[in-house]
């Protein structure tokens, strides 16, 4: 039961945020919509026992991307042309396409057999352990992980390649 | 326990959020942070699974779309400050250069 209700919590400050962040007509109110979401998102990873991956959404998401966004919004101050319109002008018939959508996803999952008490199992393993976290991915996910760090490069060298300033 | 089906729920709401926002807004911040709203509906999902799975691969992936999505982020606000630089508009329906 209280679960049910840390998790309604939860969900409803995540879809909230959401709606406000993807609404906002400033994009540093929606950074910030954005960080009350990412918080909320690692308490939900808390509830589901991934204390790490917890962790890491507010380490790398909220403490590091957030933060480059938030400085590259203040840096370009695009507030100038405050009366411009905020979206596009087929907006409404793209928010029908959404609640279709949603509703049809909706539908699909309550008509759906997912198995209603797998969560009452009582824990075999630790999930979301750390160590154990830590042997899988360094033992059967080697490589992927080592690829990561090569997108992790391309990554660092693109952006650095991309805003530097050309002189000619 | 809070059912699973609750959470896929959840994950779906929030990526059709994304999903309108990447669609229907001009400003090209909110459309790359939509972006981040749909992978970390997916990771919702991703972690939900693996939870009621009992299977850390479910989080493992986690972390690899946590590290893609740290590339994307930093080569796309390159290229941002590139287009405002060179256009000086942040707003997606004015990047006509490729007249597509």
């Amino acid at each position: 039961m209280l679960h049910k209700a840390i998790f309604i919590y939860f969900a409803a400050v995540c879809i909230g945020s959401a709606l406000l962040m993807i609404t906002r007509r400033n994009p540093v109110h929606s950074v910030l919509f954005m960080l009350l979401l990412f918080f909320h998102i690692a308490g939900l990873f808390v509830l589901l026992n991934a204390e790490f991956l917890a962790a890491v959404q507010l380490i790398v998401y909220a403490g590091a991307i957030l933060i480059l966004y938030l400085f590259v919004v203040m840096l370009l101050n695009v507030d100038r042309e405050s009366a411009a319109p905020r979206a596009n002008r087929y907006w409404p018939w793209l928010t029908l396409f959404g609640l279709l959508i949603s509703a049809e996803i909706s539908f699909l999952v309550l008509r759906g057999s997912f198995p209603a008490d797998a969560g009452q199992q009582p824990m075999t393993l630790a999930v979301g352990s750390v160590r154990d976290l830590g042997i899988e991915l360094y033992t059967k996910y080697l490589v992927p992980f080592e690829i990561a760090s090569v997108i992790l490069l391309v990554g660092l060298v693109g952006a650095v390649m991309l805003a530097k300033k050309i002189k000619d | 326990m809070v059912p699973l089906y609750w959470y896929v729920l959840l994950s779906a709401a929030l990526f059709t959020i994304g999903v309108v926002g990447v669609l229907s807004r001009r400003n090209v911040f909110i459309v790359l942070m939509s972006i981040e709203l749909m992978l970390n509906a997916a990771n919702i999902n991703m972690v939900a699974f693996s939870h009621y799975l009992q299977n850390l691969t479910g989080q493992i992936f986690v972390i690899f779309i946590i590290t893609v999505a740290a590339a994307e982020a930093a080569v796309a606000l390159a290229i941002i400050i590139l287009l405002a630089r060179n256009r000086g508009s942040v707003h997606v329906d004015e990047f006509n250069l490729m007249k597509g």
